[in-house]
Parts: structure tokens; sequence; C-alpha cells
């Protein structure tokens, strides 16, 4: 295992796209050659030493390198995004993208991420400490294909629009969310443990909601079926099964219809 | 253009418009123009070791226009595939950010183009409602020139006067609106089936009345024909046929070729054709269904290799995620049945129509591999080369930018069975397609007159475009190909033609090693047909605005001459 520290040296004037940081780039290289990895501002190509001191060199795979970045990236992008293994590791905030495209490895954000974090997920994990903006884990915009695997945590609140076409994995917000959750979905998982404003599996056609706290207004393509007990994230509650989106198609499996399924903590 | 002398230097020129096929030679260049001999003070390209071709001409493209801007604006996530195209050029002064894969910005187009050695590209099919779009869009694309042709076989003009059996009413209105819309020539998308569908009906055969019209496809098609040869324009019509994509549409494909049997060229820039039948991959299938489709790519070579007064391209698949865009309205709602992602449709007043569905060619998917084959088997299977040219009906089949890839397959077999091998069905391929049994590889010379000679003799541009003889457009490609030592791995005339060592258009450097280094000077091509008033029509197209049939003013209908500030245009004479 290796460590490679990066430290912010200077706030970019526009945004800096680090797409290079990431343990795929650093592996194989020494400090040096990291610090001279490209990134993005506005048109402009620069290197990641302009704005960080790189200390440490990277492992030998991508598996065997952690990423320490030590201060503010609130105007760095795609930290972590298309990932394979090893670890990134922020201690402080983040901007957009943070993890998108993520395959495998592990993010953790001390602070406060911006929009689109683990957008088009694939595997591994995102741990966000504070609060994420919109589209965590969403799809692309446009594109059909939305998160297909990994778990994301948010352990603070988060905007809109959660998981929108999730085919798999699992979403996680601890606290509230505002609009949106699991549109268009066709699979996966979104626990909320507080409460949400609304839109709640709008034309979604499969997968699991959880919410433990209220929603403000419930979808009218929603019909509650029955009250279960289940466990979600380690702690057991009871719930009102509802299932939907009714307005939308669905498939069928041993000649049952498939819907997706919102189980909302029934009032103690 | 440039003032300044060039000249390519000891380069394997391979020019089929004199029938040049591999000569070490020099290109000079003055003026813009290819010349004799230059003096020893011009400038000098080493393309020693190297191919030199003249620049290229792209005879059906979907580039610009309202049905591109819809898809960009339907699919933004198509950029997530454009790759790395952040290129450090757009670091320098004037240049622009590039993006997009299947449908690219302006700028990557006319960049793409460029990188590929490509001077010409026709806009395939542009609404004359929307042609001042059409023409901002070609203008903001920069480097290649550009022409656009406007669709008529759903136009109720058109078809108003072809059901009369007046031809002589619709080459004046041809001519008309070739002048209002800054147009090329004469197309056709799904001819009358387009119109159906604004009664959510289709024509499948050439002889399915059109509802309301009371003619049928096969009359607009004969009758637009004539229309072009009445009017001597520089292209014959360009087709799109009936019942495109569809399993066992190839008898009415022949039926729709055989409408040119008989008819005779005639114009005054060196064509010989009447009818270009465009992405004739899609219109060769067999089968019953999708459970039996097949290719029947031979059956429609064996028609095309003796009926010399035709052209065709190729509407390559290459097996990408792409995003389909038609004037062929009924078959975007067909093809959104079939793969359920998102759609757009468009209806244009009294013109036409368009839909846009994005489509993933996937090489394990058997019908997508059989389309594979079939394009590759039409350019393999025919004899002359100067009327099979190359396209993937950008971006309908795949980008133009994997037209270096189509030039690889078709020039190595081996790169053909490495493909097929990939594939899940690779057995079932075989079966339904002649692709494995075919040993032929094209050559250089074929692939020039694929590219070059032959679509720029098909639009009558063979004056100018397509050949590197003293007096045409200085457009000189340069690859990094060695004539004598063809390499033995096909990727590498892939990358050589995905990214020329040198392309010099209009006598101007615009790229050099594979990179962009200069805006060059575009130019948009248009006919412009001087012919007698005719009172009908005249009348007509006054009454059709005035009464209100259109919704727009006439003031506001044509191209006004500062959305295409750099015009190239061709006059066409035709006598009382
Ligand atoms: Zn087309």
């Amino acid at each position: 295992m290796a460590t490679v520290t990066l430290k912010p040296t200077k706030v970019p004037e526009l945004i800096f796209e680090g797409y290079s940081i990431t343990p795929d780039a650093f592996a194989g290289k020494t400090a040096a050659q990291i610090a001279a990895l490209p990134g993005h501002e506005g048109k402009f190509v620069l290197k990641l030493g302009e704005f960080f001191t790189v200390s440490g060199n990277g492992g030998e795979t991508a598996a065997d390198t952690d990423i320490v970045i030590d201060g503010d990236c609130s105007r760095v992008k795609y930290i972590g995004s298309k990932m394979t293994a090893g670890s990134v590791t922020v201690n402080g905030n983040a901007d957009m993208y943070v993890g998108g495209w993520m395959k495998g490895g592990k993010i953790h954000i001390k602070g406060n991420v911006d929009s689109f974090c683990g957008i088009q997920m694939e595997g591994g994990e995102l741990l966000v400490d504070g609060d994420a903006k919109n589209h965590v884990g969403c799809a692309y915009r446009g594109d059909w294909r939305g998160m297909k695997g990994g778990t994301i945590r948010i352990k603070g609140s988060a905007g809109n629009d959660i998981g929108t076409a999730m085919l798999g994995g699992t979403i996680i917000i601890e606290k509230d969310v505002f609009i949106h959750v699991s549109t268009h979905a066709e699979g996966g998982t979104v626990i909320i443990k507080g409460d949400v404003e609304g839109r709640v599996g709008g034309q979604m056609v499969k997968g699991d909601m959880y919410v433990l706290g209220k929603i403000k207004f419930m979808l009218p393509g929603y019909k509650k079926i029955g009250t279960v007990e289940k466990e979600v994230d380690g702690a057991k509650y009871t719930f009102d099964h509802y299932i939907g989106d009714l307005g939308e198609r669905h498939g069928k499996s041993k000649g049952q219809y498939v819907y997706a399924n919102l189980y909302l903590k029934a009032a103690a | 253009m440039s003032s300044g002398e060039l000249i390519v230097k000891g380069g394997f020129v391979i020019d089929p418009t004199r029938k040049i096929n591999g000569d070490v030679g020099d290109i000079a260049i003055k003026d813009g123009k290819i010349v004799e001999k230059v003096s020893s003070s011009a400038k000098v390209i080493d393309a020693k070791g190297k191919v030199v071709m003249a620049g290229g001409v792209d005879v059906h493209s979907h580039v610009a226009g309202p049905k591109v801007n819809a898809g960009r604006l339907m699919r933004p996530e198509d950029k997530l595939r454009a790759g790395v195209c952040r290129s450090g050029m757009a670091q320098k002064n004037g240049f622009r950010m590039e993006s997009g894969f299947s449908i690219p910005s302006v700028f990557r187009t006319g960049y793409e183009y460029a990188r590929m050695g490509y001077s010409f590209v026709m806009e395939a099919a542009m609404p004359p409602l929307l042609a001042p779009h059409t023409h901002e869009e070609i203008h903001d694309t920069p480097i290649i020139d550009e022409a656009a042709l406007p669709v008529f076989a759903n136009n109720w003009f058109v078809m108003e006067y072809l059901r009369q059996g007046e031809v002589e009413n619709t080459a004046a209105y041809i001519a008309w609106l070739l002048k209002v819309t800054k147009g090329y020539g004469v197309k056709l998308v799904n001819p009358g089936g387009t119109a159906a569908w604004a009664w959510g009906l289709n024509c499948l055969s050439i002889n399915d009345p059109v509802p309301y019209f009371e003619l049928t496809p096969a009359d607009i098609i004969k009758g637009l024909i004539q229309a072009n040869e009445y009017l001597g324009l520089p292209h014959s019509i360009h087709i799109h046929q009936n019942n495109l994509g569809n399993p066992g549409n190839y008898p009415e494909t022949l039926a729709s070729l055989k409408l040119a049997e008989g008819v005779k060229a005639k114009n005054k820039f060196g064509r010989e054709t009447v009818m270009h039948s465009t992405h004739l991959q899609f219109h060769s299938y067999g089968g019953e269904g999708w459970k039996d489709f097949c290719s029947k790519s031979r059956e429609i070579m064996d028609y095309i290799n003796k009926q010399k007064n035709i052209t065709f391209d190729l509407g390559c698949v290459t097996l990408d995620e792409t995003t389909t865009m038609t004037a062929d309205g009924p078959f975007e709602h067909h093809l959104h049945g079939l793969n359920h992602l998102k759609w757009t449709n468009v209806d244009v007043e009294l013109e036409t129509a368009a839909g846009v569905v994005p489509y993933i060619y996937d090489k394990d998917v058997l019908p997508n591999a059989i389309q594979w084959a079939t394009g590759l088997e039409l350019a393999l299977f025919a004899k002359d080369m100067d009327r099979a040219f190359i396209t993937t009906d950008h971006p309908n089949a795949g980008p133009f930018t994997r037209y270096p890839r189509v030039i690889k397959w078709l020039m190595s077999k081996k790169a053909r069975e490495a493909t097929l091998a990939t594939m899940k069905n690779t057995d079932r391929v075989i079966n339904a397609t002649y692709i494995h049994g075919i040993d032929r590889e094209l050559s250089l010379y074929d692939i020039a007159q694929m590219t070059r000679s032959g679509p720029a003799k098909c639009l009558g541009l063979a004056r100018t475009y397509g050949g590197l003889a003293p007096g045409m457009n200085g457009d000189v490609s340069v690859f990094d190909l060695n004539y004598k030592d063809m390499p033995k791995d096909a990727e590498k005339i892939e990358a050589a033609f995905q990214r020329a060592a040198c392309f010099i258009k209009d006598g101007e450097i615009v790229v050099k090693d594979g990179e962009v280094v200069s805006h060059g000077h575009k130019k948009t091509v248009w006919v412009k047909v001087k012919m007698p008033e005719n009172p009908q029509v005249t009348r007509d197209v006054s009454q059709a605005f005035h009464r209100g049939t259109y919704t727009v003013d006439i003031s506001n209908y044509p191209v006004r001459e500062y959305l295409a500030p750099h015009q190239s245009i061709i006059d066409v004479n035709v006598e009382a």
C-alpha cells in the first residue's frame, strides 16, 4: 500500500477538473509524475502540480494506491471519477462528479459534496460525511442508464433527483431529501432516513425505496397493499408497503406483475 | 484560398480521374488551385513514402439542420462517448472546444472531416422551411465545403403537379425552391410515405397510394427523375427508398431502382447517372421477419453492376451506439417501437417530417451483425467503384468518424474475419450473409474512387473536386501509408485515414500531423437555375403563402444572404 498526499495550494480561478485524481491514474507513478498529470481549467490544460503539492509515490496498481487530499476541494470536480480500485479520502469538501462512473474502490469525503456524486456508478463505495447537493447516483442527463451497482452513503441531507433511472446498487441518505427519488428507476435501493418533500418513485418500474421519515406529498400512482416488518441498514422497522408507479408499464415475473416498492415507516 | 505556392513532393499519387495508381510524383498548387508547376520558392510538403490523394467528397451525411439539432438536444449523453476530444488545440486562439460523438458539434464536425482529409460534405436532407437554420449551421462548420439537398418527395406542390403528370411545372418549382433555400439538388426520402405519415400511415411499396394526393411513390420517383433531367442539374436525384430497414425489402428496392431504366443523363457537368440510391445497406434485406433476416447484397449488386446509370452509397453499420435521424418519420416511429428508446417526431408543414431515435448497433445482436456484413458486401460485390461510395449515412448507421474503420474492413479480409470472430452469433451471421465467402480486398485506388472521383462525378463536381488534375481545387490529402509496402496490420490503415499526415484545402495547409492548424476558408455550394418564368408556378407559390396554407410569410421563407456568407454558386441555364 502506498499513500499519495495532495495538499491544495491554490484556489482555481474557474473550476479545476481533477479527472486525473484517481488511484488508476496515480498507480505506478512517482510524486513528480503525478504532479505532471493533466486537468482542465476552462479550456486550458494545466497540471495537478499547479494546484497541489504532491508527496508520496503511487502504488504498483490502483488497488495499492490510497490518495489523501489534505484540504478543501470545493472547486475541484471529478475526484475519483471512473476509478476501479484503491481509495480517495478528502479532508474537506468536494465539487461535482465525485465518484462519477466509478467501478470499484472507496471514496470518503469528510465534508460536503456538490451535485452529481456517484453518477452512473457501477461499483465501489462512496461515503460523504456532510451533505450532498442534487443528482446523487443518478443517470447522466439524457441517459436512460443510471447507477448500476455499489453503495453511496450521505450522512447529511441531499437535494433533488436521487437515483434517477437507477438499475442497481444502494443509495442511503441519512437525513432529508427534497424531491424526485428513483424517477424512472428499474432497480436498485434508495433509503432515506429523514423526510422527503415529494415525487417519490415517479415513473418507477422496479426497485425499492425506504423512507423512515415523512413524505409530504405522495404521488397518486402508489397504492398501499399492506404493512410489513423489514430490516433496513441494520435496524428493524414496521412499514406501510406501497406499490407503483401504477401509471407506468410493468414487466411480469411468473405470471405476476412486478412493481416498484415504497416502504414508508408506519406511524408509531 | 491561399495565394502562396505549395508543392507536395515525392508521394505515391492516387488519382482515379487520371488513372494514376501509385506513381511517385509531385502535386503543385498555386492560388488555391492545382497547377502544372510552381516556382522553386514554393513551400515544400515532403510526402515521400506516403499516399497522396485529392480531398475526400462525402455524398451523404447529416451534419446540419433541425433534425441534427433535435438529436443534440435530445441526447446530451452522446458527449460521454466522445472520448478525449478536448485537444490542446482548443487553447490556441480562435480554435473551439469540440463535443459529441454521433451528433458532434459543428466545430467537431468540421475538424474531424478535415483530420480525415475531406474537403466536401453533402448535407443529405434539408427541410426547405428550415433551410435558414441549416445554412446557419453549415456556415458555423469550419474548413469543409458543404451543400444541402432539400427534400422534395413529400412536398405538396410536387405531389399536386405530379398527380397531373406536370413535369415542367415540377421542374420550375424545383428551380424556385433551390434558389430560395440555396439548395443543391433533389432529395427523395420515403417518397409519399412521409406525407402519408401525417395521416398516421406509410407507403411501404412504391405502388401504395399516397393518401389524398392519389398518386404512388413510383409516380413521384419517375416524375422527379424527369424533372431533374429536364433541368440538367449537376446531381441526379438522390433517393432514400421506401420500406427502409425492414426484413424482405430488397424486391421493393429493385423495383424502385428499375424506374431509372432507359433514362439518360442530360447535363453539362459530366454526370452520367440519373439516380443515386443512398444508404443501400438499409434496403438490401431478405427474410420474412427478424428470425430469418438475411443479406441480399448480391441480388442487389447483380442488378446495379449492369445498370450503369445508377450510383449508390453504402450506409455501413459501424457497430456503435449512435443516433438515427431521418425525414422518414414513420420509420423512426417503427424503430422506437422496436427499441423503446426516446423518440422525437417533427412535422414540417406542406413539405416533410422527421424523427430521431438513439440506436445501439450491438455486434452480439444478430440483425445488427447481419446489417454490418450487408453494408460491406455491397462494396465488395461492386464492379465499378466509381459508382459505389463509402458512407455510414452519418449518424444513422454510425458516425462519419468511422469511415477509416469501414476502409479497414474493406481493405482487409483479416480485419473482417477478426470482427466476425468476436460476435456472439458468428455462425448464424455467416449463414445469413455472404461476407465470410468473399476474399476480395479493396485497393487504395478503389478507396480513392469510392471517396473522391466517384462521388464528385455523381454530384456533377468533377471539374473541381475529387481529383488532382491542373485546374482543380487545391485540395490534397496525404496519408501515412506506404503504397509499396502496405501494413500487414490493418489497424494502421484505419489510423492513417483517421488522421491525415497533411491536408491542404484550397492551397492552404489546414491539417498537419493529424491536427487542425487552420480554419481554412469554407464555402457553401448551391445550384442556381436560370429558366424562363413559369406563371402558374409563380402564382401557386404566392397563393400558398397568401392564402395561409403556409403559416409563415413568404418574406420569411428564403435563406437570406447573410446566412451563407461564403457562397460558391453553380449556374444552370435552362433554355425555353
Ligand atoms: Zn441519410
